[in-house]
């Protein structure tokens, strides 16, 4: 296993409440943070430890936090973004059903970096019980004088507010944040004005996701230099990542940065191989937005060289071969699973948590799904394919917001590695009339199709 | 200033234009097409992805293109910049993706569609729609409503443009519609139905783009090519009271405020005006409405030629092109 920081002391019982994770090392950051060093200083810490953002686009975290307009007189604001609604990422409940108290840490540490007086935890609305954890672990800091006026003694003071959102996935991009947080309807604003610069109220606004914030603490911890050095290259530090579907044992992983892929789906340690004894069709790297990959891709890149959990080799090869690491959404499938059925389950989410604020997505998303359903259900025919990648691309690049590319993106890469499967259900509707089809009757690409 | 290429074109405009608005002071062929910006809205556009550009230079200072198409419409002008509209297949093949998406959902009932004729999507649809639909599925549909005692809510026909809910936010009191539900669920509505009343509501019917908030006091009255526009005004407390009639004979059958050329109203009339004075004897007519040749309106009527105007488009095209042969003029 290899180094855990955020996850070191997830066991101990009682970790979710201050005295156990204050013995155990918690809010040292704050203390170091808030007592020895700048502001600025914090921020150069974040910088050189090259923490990348953990919720999905792996934007450096340091640099975000040097966009902030901090000439403006308007007040600053830290969001923390806990609206997880990727399919197939839990990593953020995980973190903070378990130990909420990293989270206000890591808040606390980066709203003095950022000189925010008010910072806020948007939560989705169904952890409504996680909501209530969070609101439990920031009594309790507030009773112990970690929140509030004159933290530690010092003349700094931080509000912390949970705010539940209403269960919108769309709430989740950092902007349609924002406008609910203010109370309006969550849809995406128009960039720029970015919101280091007019975020929320108007006002200079930093968003990072749970994992990020919860990082900050280890950076300020260890030393920005030190963090640098798990990890490999331009990918630092270690990762959460959601394992799911067929694989002997599901969970939350703390890996360290440039594990192999193959390691980490077969190694006891974390995913423990497929289950059932059977074989793995393909994976979905980073959440159901990211493009999916058969096999012989996800364990070696189109060069032959072995995969790594890293930023930069799953993006090897573009979307033609590679894929993303995203928010750490790692979605197995075993051979008997359906890759039609799967994609069609991905738009009719996508479908359903579309914004409708503008246009490609709006009618695109609803009409992928149709298609998709019509194909899965046995009365697709040819041309719906081709109907299909022309629909992804029309929609891919030209909506406001990153949910009509998150839609696209795993319709066009289902077409492009697993067309044979779609064409079989194309001309076999009666084969595929069975939700469980491909368990009854494996897929074999070569003869399924060979006598048409 | 800012001096900006659209399609091979230069222009000088003032800084924070946005890309149509400078596109709209050239002029012809190169304004992109806008379906929910609205000039006299602030805060409009954005939204339909029907103004697409490409950027193939950002600015003088940092000349790298924009990663993807922009909406023209809601991106200010950067000295330096370098625009393609017409000039480039890739927005040409977006624009005609981002119709058909409009047209999915729309139920083409322009025959009983009280706005055909004068119709922005239509428009649009005869550009770059296409004769077949790849749809094959059932349309989304919705029932009608009233959403106030002279407006009649087609949501079936709506493009979700948002306009309606601007001119309820900056013209009116207190907005009483909005959008509800979301994805290709979401709708215009009230809570209550007639809800909207106050005396600038109207305006929602002359912003709207398509056939989904119409008139009631002119339904099925006439097709709008029946009918005679006139430009007209009266003493008006409220508004400016400068209207265009539309005229069968004597009568008048509908009162709308003047559209520009982007068929975007300027100045806005009051419920008055619109509903209330439906008598040539209430107006001073000036007369008749210069309507675009191109419009269906137009009947092929085609009023005299204004030679001065004329000589002015001359002389503009002239300017731009910069001493560029004109093509050939047909006559037609």
């Amino acid at each position: 296993m290899g180094r855990q920081i955020l996850l070191e002391h997830i066991n101990v019982p009682g970790i979710n409440t201050f005295d156990v994770y204050r013995k155990h090392g918690g809010y040292a950051s704050v203390e170091k943070a808030l007592k020895t060093m700048t502001p600025d200083e914090v921020t150069e810490e974040v910088k050189k430890s090259g923490l990348r953002g953990r919720g999905g686009a792996g934007f450096p975290a340091g640099m975000k936090w040097s966009f902030l307009d901090r000439k403006s007189e308007k007040p600053r604001y830290l969001v923390c973004n806990a609206d997880e609604s990727e399919p197939g990422t839990f990593k953020d409940r995980y973190l903070m059903e378990r130990i909420p108290h990293v989270l206000i840490e890591g808040m606390i540490t980066s709203s003095y970096a950022l000189g925010a007086k008010t910072s806020y935890i948007y939560v989705r609305g169904e952890y409504m019980y996680v909501i209530r954890i969070l609101e439990q672990a920031i009594q309790e800091a507030y009773a112990k004088g970690f929140l509030g006026k004159n933290i530690l003694g010092t003349d700094y003071s931080l509000d912390l507010y949970v705010q539940p959102g209403g269960g919108a996935y769309i709430c989740g991009e950092e902007t349609a944040l924002l406008e609910s947080l203010e109370g309006k309807r969550g849809n995406p604003r128009l960039k720029p004005p970015f919101p280091a610069v007019a975020g929320l109220y108007a006002s200079p606004t930093v968003v990072n996701n749970v994992e990020t914030i919860a990082a900050v603490c280890s950076i300020v911890n260890l030393g920005g230099d030190e963090y640098a050095k798990i990890g490999i290259g331009k990918s630092t530090g270690t990762k959460l990542i959601s394992a799911s579907g067929h694989i002997n044992k599901p969970g939350v992983y703390e890996i360290e940065l440039g594990l192999p892929v193959e390691e980490f789906i077969y190694s006891d340690q974390y995913c423990g191989g497929i289950w059932k004894g059977r074989k793995m069709k393909a994976v979905v790297a980073g959440g159901s937005s990211v493009p999916i990959l058969p096999t012989e891709l996800i364990l070696k890149t189109a060069k032959g060289e072995p995969r790594l959990m890293t930023y930069e080799s799953l993006s090897d090869g573009g979307f033609v071969s590679g894929t993303m690491l995203g928010s750490g959404g790692f979605i197995v499938m075993d051979e008997t699973s359906c890759i039609v059925r799967n994609l069609w389950t991905f738009t009719r989410f996508y479908h359903h948590e579309s914004c409708g604020q503008c246009s490609p997505c709006r009618e695109g998303t609803g009409w992928m799904e149709k298609v998709l359903h019509r194909i899965e259900h046995g009365h697709g025919h040819e041309g719906d394919i081709d109907l299909l990648v022309d629909v992804a691309k029309k929609i891919e690049g030209n909506t406001i917001c990153p949910l009509g590319d998150a839609a696209a993106w795993p319709v066009a890469s289902a077409i492009r590695h697993f067309r044979e499967e779609f064409e079989y259900h194309v001309r076999y509707p009666e084969k595929v009339k069975n939700p469980k089809h491909f368990e009854l009757e494996p897929f074999v690409p070569a003869s399924a199709l060979a006598t048409v | 200033m800012a001096k900006v290429t659209i399609d091979g074109i230069e222009v000088e405009v003032a800084d924070g234009t946005t890309i149509l608005n400078a596109a709209r002071q050239i002029g012809g062929e190169v304004v992109p097409p806008a379906m929910c910006y609205y000039s006299t809205l602030k805060d409009t556009g954005g939204k339909c992805r029907v103004c697409l550009v490409k950027v193939t230079q950002g600015s003088a200072k940092d000349p790298r293109p924009m990663p993807k198409l922009v909406a023209s419409c809601r991106t200010p002008v950067m000295d330096g910049m370098v625009v393609q509209n017409i000039t480039s297949p890739e927005v040409l093949e977006a624009r005609k993706g981002v119709v058909e998406f409009l047209l999915l959902n729309h139920p083409l009932d322009c025959p009983v569609c009280d706005q055909a004729g004068e119709c922005d999507l239509q428009n649009l649809s005869y550009e770059h729609g296409v004769g077949k639909t790849r749809y094959e599925e059932d349309r989304r549909t919705f029932e009608k409503i009233d959403i106030g005692d002279k407006i009649k809510l087609h949501m079936t026909r709506c493009i979700l443009c948002y306009r309606c809910t601007f001119v309820a936010d900056q013209l009116t009191n207190e907005r009483v519609h909005g959008v509800l539900n979301r994805g290709d669920a979401s709708e215009i509505s009230t809570y209550i139905e007639k809800a909207v009343d106050n005396d600038f509501s109207g305006n929602m019917i002359d912003v709207c783009p398509v056939g989904a908030l119409t008139d009631k006091t002119f339904r099925f009255k006439s097709r709008v090519w029946f009918t005679k526009p006139l430009d007209a005004h009266r003493n008006c407390d409220k508004c400016c009271g400068k209207v265009v009639l539309w005229t069968k004979g004597d009568d008048v059958l509908r009162v709308s405020a003047r559209k520009d050329q982007f068929n975007e109203v300027k100045e806005y009339i009051c419920n008055e005006c619109r509903y209330d004075h439906k008598d040539m004897k209430d107006w001073t007519v000036e007369g008749p409405r210069h309507i675009d040749r191109h419009s269906v309106i137009s009947q092929n009527h085609y009023e005299k030629i204004d030679m001065q105007k004329l000589k002015l488009d001359i002389d503009r095209q002239l300017t731009f092109q910069k001493g560029k042969q004109l093509p050939e003029t047909t006559n037609s």
